[in-house]
């Protein structure tokens, strides 16, 4: 069966500003964490909220962008597939990010906390509250420490199995492969989807116990898809400026990127609507008063801005279609995208860290940007490893002579 | 045939790669031309040079125009015509107007962009077009790549055009003309069958409608909407202890912003209160038509106590006797709100607005009807005096 080499392809070193600039950024965002950990802990755990729910999102993300392109053997993603391939290195990082918090909820185990982030883990709170003592057989530290472990090793099971094989047929060129892994990308499907929805629960709505969304699972979905999008694009229109793609990528796996982007801009503030416009009409004191204190003070234009990063820009700046297939807007729209969504994770999870401290004033500053410039150069830096001996193109897929001339 | 009857010169290919060579030499040269296709074949646009449409730009603006309207709409109907308070919402509810103007976008953009495709490019109300019951069609839609150049293309020549096409690996090339009739067809929108067809698709959709919002509705078992499980007021109920499905406010309840009518007797209302409505044109007309709604069945349109109940119920007395131009206007408004014999209150059916512009209404009526009245200089200066004493 075809075993025969069916494109032509070249492997060409790697830009050499992603390894220098990667490392700086890690160096110095990693300074930075340092420095915040000895000034306060309960700080830092927030901060690496940021970091962990981003990197998480790369790494799921990546998964989920590989499973959609086997499952619908969609033409047009494959040249990109690979990018996607190497980006599930992220996974690797996940226990470094999430390392603050597990280790203190870890230490609440033995009552013994560090500091105050998750109510649910004050044993005597939980005894005197009735909802929270409800919801105490799911919401424990063991099982959440065990939850989160579980969710990392099916990813890189998945990993191993999805991105391996792809690897593999680099050389083998054999096409059965492809049916292979279509059909785990049927099983890490419904993995995945549960995955995500319990990361989302987990980290960021158990912040405030006593609340509950049944769309928060998609509402991070929403953010991380489109923020996987953005950054296998920005890599992608970057590689292929410096000729490091494949030759044939064209306008219209411009334009593709550029549509799932902006899809996935509009299908965000679809969901985000949905769960604010259903909680604001029932009107139920235990639902809203999740909204209340982002309706507030200094949060309340926090989320009027919200409405603007991370819809109405992006929405605008890519609604045209020659805005879609023209390489300068791709870049700018991916990194807005990618900046939108940890802004998002932002507002979800600090108007808790600002009720911790009994402020209604937001906080941002140096702690946060740190551990973001950690998570975000430590996620281009773990790629550039990665892909140094790897080709960019998935040479050896069946679909890659059809996707090369991909026509819209 | 005669020259002006041809439309076009059309040409068969088998397979999508020479559709597409074909479709990239002829844009080089002609600008109409067009190609039809089984199915999409893609990169087609690119082979036509066609440029991005710009029927997006309609799309949007209708789509936002409509939307615009649908939300004044929505604010006119629901904060100034007929304000209510529903949910405990404001009356300016902009979340939950977000949907709707969100759909209202997309169907309006969607349906006025093919009805203008409809209306303008094919010009409506034809329907005939050359290419229709050719041959070339009926290949086109099954299993052939068409391509056809206008005869009204500024390069048209048709036996170069044959030749072209020929070369470029034509299965076959055919002429295309007009139906003898549709040469000097114009758009006629009273064509008769046009204007029938519209009225009996109008009288259907009204039939319909009808049938629907008044029968259906209530049969069997579309009536669900209709009939719920629920306790209907004047109903008993099972669930509350008293028996009543219907619930009153906790005794002392008040309404945000409403401070109810204290006096209890005609005399103390006439002693401490005074009219704070201006008789204004405004005022007065408000008082007119609450006048005519709620008292003339007793008190007769011109308050002159001709009933229009015809003896069920004794009549109200005349309104602009001597008698009731010396009532004050809190002793007048007493009786509205609280009632006087057998006649009711009107406490929670007239504002309390209208309830003063009504008896700025009888004082006009008195005026301008009833025996005059003379005061003197003493009287009025006392009678005003009381009501600042009262107010302050
Ligand atoms: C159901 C018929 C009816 C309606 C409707 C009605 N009235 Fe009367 N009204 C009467 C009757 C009967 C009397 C005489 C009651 C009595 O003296 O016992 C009366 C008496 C009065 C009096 C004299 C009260 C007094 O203290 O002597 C006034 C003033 C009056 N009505 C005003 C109005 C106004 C203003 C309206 C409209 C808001 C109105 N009425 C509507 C039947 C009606």
């Amino acid at each position: 069966m075809g075993a025969s080499i069916t494109v032509e392809y070249v492997k060409k070193a790697l830009p050499s500003g992603l390894i220098k600039w990667s490392s700086i950024g890690l160096i110095v965002g990693l300074a930075l964490v340092i420095f915040s950990a000895t000034m306060d802990m309960q700080r830092l755990a927030f901060s690496s909220l940021l970091g962990y729910m981003f990197v998480m999102s790369i790494a799921m993300g990546a998964l989920f962008f590989i499973a959609l392109d086997h499952i619908t053997g969609s033409i047009w993603s494959t040249p990109f597939r690979r990018i996607a391939e190497i980006l599930t290195n992220a996974i690797w990082l996940a226990p470094i990010m999430a390392a603050p918090i597990l280790y203190n909820i870890f230490l609440e185990m033995g009552g013994h906390g560090m500091f105050d982030m998750y109510h649910w883990t004050h044993d005597a709170v939980v005894a005197a509250d009735p909802f929270l003592s409800q919801k105490a057989p799911y919401l424990n530290e063991s099982s959440f420490i065990f939850r989160t472990v579980l969710i990392w090793v099916l990813m890189i099971i998945f990993k191993f199995i999805l991105v391996g094989n792809s690897y593999k047929q680099d050389k083998t060129f054999n096409h059965k492969t492809n049916k292979v892994n279509a059909a785990f990308s049927a099983i890490f499907m419904a993995v995945f989807a549960v995955s995500i929805t319990l990361t989302a629960i987990d980290f960021m709505m158990s912040l405030e116990p006593h609340w509950f969304s049944t769309i928060f699972g998609i509402y991070y979905f929403a953010g991380t898809f489109a923020c996987i999008v953005a950054m296998i694009t920005l890599i992608a229109v970057n590689f292929n400026e410096k000729g490091l793609m494949i030759e044939g990528i064209n306008k219209d796996h411009y334009y593709s990127l550029g549509g799932w982007m902006f899809a996935f801009t509009t299908f965000w503030m679809y969901i985000a609507f949905s769960q604010f416009m259903l909680i604001w009409y029932a009107n139920i004191p235990e639902e809203t008063f999740w909204y209340m204190p982002r309706m507030e003070g200094t949060w309340a234009y926090l989320s009027i801005a919200l409405i603007f990063i991370k819809f109405l820009v992006p929405f605008g700046l890519s609604i045209q279609r020659p805005s879609k297939t023209n390489p300068k807007r791709l870049k700018l729209v991916a990194m807005w995208i990618i900046g939108a969504h940890i802004y998002d994770i932002w507002w979800v999870s600090y108007p808790t860290y600002s009720h911790l401290k009994e402020t209604h004033s937001p906080f941002f500053g140096w702690q946060e940007l740190g551990f973001v410039l950690f998570a975000i150069s430590a996620v281009f830096f773990v790629f550039a490893i990665a892909a140094k001996n790897k080709n960019i193109v998935p040479i050896g897929d069946a679909k890659m002579e059809r996707a090369i001339n991909f026509h819209l | 045939m005669i020259k002006e009857n041809l439309y076009a010169i059309s040409a068969l290919f088998d397979t999508p790669d020479s559709i597409m060579k074909a479709a990239d030499n002829i844009s080089t040269e002609y600008k109409r031309f067009d190609v039809n296709t089984p199915y999409p074949v893609h990169g087609m646009d690119d082979a036509m040079k066609l440029t991005p449409s710009r029927i997006g730009y309609f799309t949007i603006s209708i789509g936002l125009f409509c939307m615009s309207f649908m939300l004044y709409f929505m604010y006119w109907s629901n904060s100034v015509d007929y304000p209510q308070v529903i949910g405990g919402k404001p009356f300016f509810a902009f979340p939950a107007y977000v949907p709707i103007m969100f759909e209202i976008t997309i169907l309006t953009g969607a349906v006025l962009s093919v009805a203008m495709m409809i209306s303008v490019l094919f010009k409506f109300p034809n329907n005939a077009h050359p290419l229709h019951d050719s041959g070339y069609m009926k290949a086109v839609s099954s299993d052939k790549y068409g391509i056809y150049v206008e005869a009204k293309d500024s390069n048209f020549d048709y036996s170069k055009l044959e030749k072209q096409f020929k070369e470029l690996g034509a299965s076959s090339v055919s002429p295309i003309y007009y139906d003898e009739e549709e040469v000097d067809w114009k758009p006629n929108t009273w064509d008769p069958k046009f204007v029938i067809g519209t009225i009996g698709i109008a009288i259907l959709t009204s039939f319909s409608v009808y049938m629907h919002m008044n029968k259906v509705l209530f049969m069997v078992p579309f009536d669900w909407m209709m009939n719920q499980e629920r306790a209907d007021y004047g109903e008993t109920s099972e669930f509350f202890a008293d028996g009543y499905s219907m619930r009153v406010a906790p005794v002392g309840t008040i309404a945000r912003g409403f401070i109810p009518y204290q006096y209890d007797s005609p005399d103390s209302a006439s002693k401490y209160m005074t009219n704070p409505t201006v008789a204004s044109e405004h005022n007065l007309e408000l008082g007119q038509r609450k006048f005519l709604t709620y008292c003339s069945p007793c008190h007769g349109n011109m308050a002159e106590g001709a009933s229009r109940l015809k003896g069920n119920m004794p009549p109200g007395p005349d309104l602009r006797t001597e008698f009731y131009q010396n009532f004050t206007d809190g002793r007048f408004y007493h009786t509205i709100t609280k009632g006087k014999g057998i006649m009711a209150g009107y406490e929670s059916q007239i504002t309390r607005e209208e309830r003063w512009a009504i008896i700025n209404y009888i004082r006009t009526l008195q005026k301008a009807f009833g025996t005059p009245v003379v005061k003197t200089e003493e009287e009025i200066a006392e009678n005003s005096e009381t009501k600042t004493e009262a107010s302050e």
